[in-house]
């Protein structure tokens, strides 16, 4: 089978950053993959923190090094990451199942954009994600 | 595995981890307004508290299940973010074969540590 032709990815990294002339989807997109990263570095760490407790080790305990201020703090973000990526996500599912983006439209001049079809779901995304980051904040706090 | 397959695993790992990693987050993080599966009072976090979850079964279960989906979710992630930047095909095998090794280990080194943190809790609970 013939290989599919390749291209260099000229922008490189600002091409994942840059949001351009796109939407606010765009820059939801771009912090879904920075959150991303930020919550796999994290898992990378917690999986050896926590495999610590087998031998009995308690490092995010009360006396653990781990239980710090700086380091609750660093838990809310990870909190506030996981809680967008976790909804934004959500609502990438629902676009690529079909969901929430209009039924298709013949395109005649002048186009209309289709994105204001889908505005709503992400508004309501990120109203549930400012909930969450709420929620959190009062949780830490009462701890 | 194709590309096709990598992506609806992808999607289908990142539904179920809204449930799981869902019910970590709301269990550790808004702990402070609700006391889920803490019933000794104070953090989540506490040693009391978290033994209390280990010695459970479900939750055993659930962080092996938890480990191995996000592990997926996320290590696929990374590699789709790498393969955006049009490497060459020798450099994308690598890639593929490192984060499978990578994956492979860690879930190894969690189940592990799961399991060994039940048995653990399990015979503190007993004796």
């Amino acid at each position: 089978m013939r290989e599919l032709k390749r291209f260099d990815n000229r922008i490189g990294i600002w091409g994942w950053l840059g949001g351009g002339r796109w939407g606010v989807e765009r820059y939801a997109y771009i912090l879904h993959r920075l959150t991303g990263l930020a919550i796999l570095f994290y898992l990378l760490m917690h999986i050896g923190v926590t495999s610590l407790r087998a031998k009995g080790i308690y490092l995010w305990a009360e006396g653990g090094f781990f239980h710090q201020p700086i380091f609750k703090f660093g838990e809310y973000l990870v909190f506030a990451a996981f809680a967008f990526h976790a909804l934004n996500g959500l609502r990438l599912l629902l676009v690529e199942l079909g969901f929430a983006i209009g039924k298709p439209f013949e395109p005649v001049y002048p186009y209309k954009t289709s994105l204001h079809v889908q505005r709503p779901l992400l508004i309501s995304v990120m109203i549930l994600t400012l909930i969450f980051l709420v929620l959190g904040a009062f949780s830490a706090q009462a701890e | 595995m194709n590309e096709t397959k990598y992506w609806t695993w992808h999607m289908g790992a990142g539904a179920i981890l809204l449930f799981l990693l869902g019910s970590h987050m709301l269990i550790m993080h808004i702990g402070g307004l609700v006391h889920w599966f803490s019933p000794y009072g104070g953090e989540a976090i506490s040693v009391k508290n978290s033994l209390f979850r280990d010695s459970s079964l479900y939750f055993a279960v659930g962080y092996v299940l938890l480990l191995g989906i996000a592990l997926y979710h996320g290590l696929c992630g990374l590699r789709t973010v790498l393969f955006e930047l049009t490497l060459k095909p020798a450099v994308e095998r690598a890639v593929t074969v490192f984060l499978w090794i990578l994956g492979l280990g860690l879930c190894g080194l969690g189940t592990w540590a799961a399991l060994a943190a039940h048995r653990t809790a399990l015979l503190g609970a007993g004796g």
